[in-house]
């Protein structure tokens, strides 16, 4: 049985089922409750589930501060920051504590946190709404990464992400929220954190692309005169390299797809391990396809900032050309 | 349109036991002479671990540490004003709190060498590991008492933060949320009056740090932090406020007498006299006194406390050198997620392959 649903949807329907799973599940952030979140993702449960759904005061630190408290006293935290741009009022906590409670603790004290945040431009949003800060969070260890694309594998992670025993930055394609549809699987549904979809296979170019990014990516693979495997990482940490070097190792080109800035973005990590252990498979540089080095910026400039299907397609082809 | 009060507040000072060892009986807890001689033993325990382990970090034998030497009346009261299910959630600088909590003095000496075995809980304790961000902790503690009212406990949590933190944005937020949330904790100031080198004047223009609590609409009071009776008293009631979903800011007055950290050089803000002025004033004497007044120690009775004292803290020296043999490097990467990823057991190998 499946349905078909949109991410919105989907996040709610696994954040309703994962609070009846489970009674130490706590759902909070600001505007969650009696409006459902901003985005609706949370819309209709604090009447399912009164006790357990908070609105919270305008306080990101305090957002995931307090859950480390929570977790401490062993409930499952699932904050939910508004926007990914205002977790940096929260970024210590996530860098201080959040990732290594469990480490300064050896082990005696974790923190299954699971903080979900929408990411990522293309919506006309106010400045700072469009952040894709997922090499940021990468950079932090301790901390796992999931960025769906889909609305199943939303489902798939974020029941992952709530089950598991380490903090999970649940990052959510804001652009995609309603855009796409697909089918959900009913009942359990899990995606494992580090594996993933290879959502097109092809001999010519491996192109790994996440989030709203894997649609640009998908319509950029449509248009070109190449065999392209289309690679989902889904989870940023951890990071399936065997899925993206098994393909590479075929394909002998790659190209990587964020709409963050390029520098120090993952990009350059999957080329570095590209580097590391597939060099000589290759037959032309790993080509980077990104955000700019720039703010994002506003509105009438994002189309220009972020990558699409045009731009991915130019970067395919020097792979290919070379 | 008349101009009206939309608020007023007042902000209580509390004193048990006065500079000369008078108390006042109505703000006396009630505690046994075992529980008195107790709270002695521990302030004079942790005096001596911290003495003791500054000479160590001297050596070179632990790094740099914090010692609470000069406030062992606030950190000793209140651990002991805790019951076992109520969680302590400490800063950077709470030796005592953290030995009269019931922590083995070789986990702090470990802490203080580098290993991170000196910050594992052991399992059901409710005692947090150290917060050197400084204010961080205040929001953990807002948690866990958030996560108390959730759960409908009878339990409660302390959390330690310095003059210095309560500037910190992460403090409002911890006392507006746990405001908010009726959360069960108790946010505990020990204004020590410097934060490094800036005195508590330059901290704030508030008068009084009680007082920060009165914006997120919870209840602050002051109370002298080297009289070690009344801090139990407004701690302890404190907390049965914070039981009942009232979360309460204490400030403490007391007075760092030792440097900032063994990194840290206080002559180059602070004058003699100053400190000579609270020398006068420090906790264990001034309790003592009391005590010797009250018939409850007498000089066997300090001499005992003092031999049992040393012989711990030898014995924990001891144990936290053996310990210290035990180090595997390696295993700085067994703990920092539940399972090691593939990815991280490369590492790992590499770095035993010296890579
Ligand atoms: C967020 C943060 N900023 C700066 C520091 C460096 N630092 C360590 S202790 C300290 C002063 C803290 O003063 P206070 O809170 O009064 O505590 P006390 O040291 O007096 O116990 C500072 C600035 C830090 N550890 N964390």
């Amino acid at each position: 049985m499946s349905d078909q649903r949109n991410i919105v949807e989907a996040v709610r329907g696994t954040l309703r089922a994962e609070l009846a799973r489970d009674d130490d599940v706590i759902v909070y952030g600001q505007d969650v409750g009696r409006n459902g979140g901003v985005f609706r993702a949370t819309e209709g449960l604090i009447d399912e589930f009164p006790n357990r759904i908070y609105d919270t005061p305008v306080a990101e630190a305090a957002i995931v501060g307090t859950g480390v408290g929570l977790a401490a006293h062993g409930l499952t935290p699932v904050p939910e920051i508004q926007f990914s741009g205002f977790a940096h009022q929260a970024f210590h906590q996530i860098q201080q504590h959040v990732s290594r409670l469990r480490s300064r603790s050896r082990g005696t004290l974790n923190c299954p946190m699971t903080i979900r945040a929408p990411a990522g431009g293309g919506i006309r949003a106010l400045e700072h709404h469009s952040e894709s800060f997922e090499a940021g969070y990468a950079h932090t260890p301790g901390l796992k990464v999931a960025y769906p694309s889909t609305p199943a594998d939303a489902k798939g992670l974020l029941t992952a992400s709530i089950r598991d025993p380490d903090p999970v930055v649940f990052l959510e394609p804001t652009r995609l929220y309603r855009a796409v549809r697909g089918e959900v699987p009913e009942g359990e549904h899990v995606v494992p954190l580090g594996e993933a979809n290879v959502v097109e296979t092809g001999d010519d170019v491996t192109v790994v692309a996440w989030g709203a990014m894997r649609r640009e990516a998908q319509r950029a693979a449509d248009g070109v005169d190449a065999d392209v495997e289309l690679i989902d990482p889904r989870t940023i940490v951890p990071l399936d390299t065997d899925a993206i070097l098994d393909s590479v190792r075929k394909t002998g080109r790659c190209v990587v797809v964020h709409e963050a800035p390029k520098t120090a973005g993952m990009a350059a990590e999957i080329t570095a391990r590209i580097n590391d252990e597939a060099l000589m498979y290759l037959e032309a540089p790993v080509e980077r396809v990104t955000g700019y080095d720039v703010p994002f910026p506003l509105y009438a400039r994002e189309e220009a900032y972020m990558p699409d299907p045009e731009r991915i397609r130019a970067g395919i082809e020097r792979a290919m050309d070379y | 349109m008349p101009r009206e009060r939309a608020a007023e507040f007042t902000i209580d000072h509390v004193q048990a036991l006065d500079e000369a060892g008078n108390a006042d009986p109505d703000l006396l807890p009630d505690l046994s002479t075992a529980e008195l001689r107790d709270l002695y033993r521990n302030m004079r325990r942790a005096r001596r671990f911290d003495e003791r382990a500054v000479a160590l970090q001297r050596r070179g034998e632990i790094g740099t540490i914090a010692p609470a030497i000069g406030q062992e009346a606030v950190q000793v009261a209140s651990a002991a004003a805790l019951s076992e299910g109520d969680w302590m959630v400490p800063s950077f600088r709470e030796s005592a709190a953290y030995l009269t909590r019931g922590v083995d003095p070789h986990l702090l000496l470990w802490y203080a060498m580098g290993m991170e075995e000196g910050a594992a809980v052991p399992e059901g304790e409710h005692t947090m590991p150290p917060s050197i961000a400084v204010g961080s902790q205040t929001l953990h503690g807002a948690g866990l008492g958030w996560g108390q009212a959730i759960t409908g406990d009878d339990d409660a949590s302390l959390v330690f933060f310095g003059d210095g933190a309560s500037s910190e944005g992460d403090a409002y937020e911890a006392f507006n949320v746990a405001g908010v949330f009726d959360a069960h904790t108790v946010f505990l100031c020990q204004n020590n009056r410097y934060a490094i080198s800036v005195p508590r004047e330059r901290q704030t223009r508030a008068e009084t740090i009680a007082q920060k609590a009165v914006a997120a609409g919870i209840d602050g009071v002051q109370v002298d932090g080297n009289d070690v009776l009344g801090t139990y008293k407004v701690v302890s009631e404190a907390l049965e406020q914070a039981r009942q979903g009232e979360p309460v800011v204490v400030e403490a007055l007391t007075y760092r007498r030792s440097m900032h950290t063994t990194a840290d050089d206080p002559s180059v803000y602070r004058t003699p006299e100053e400190e000579a002025e609270w020398a006068k004033r420090d906790p264990i004497d001034r309790y003592e006194d009391y005590l010797r007044e009250e018939g409850v120690l007498d000089d066997d009775a300090v001499a005992e406390i003092e031999d049992d004292v040393e012989e711990e803290l030898e014995a924990a020296i001891e144990r936290a050198r053996e310990g210290e043999r035990d180090v595997d490097p390696a295993e700085m990467f067994d703990h920092a997620f539940a399972e090691l990823s593939p990815w991280l057991a490369d590492q790992r190998e590499a770095f035993e392959r010296h890579e």
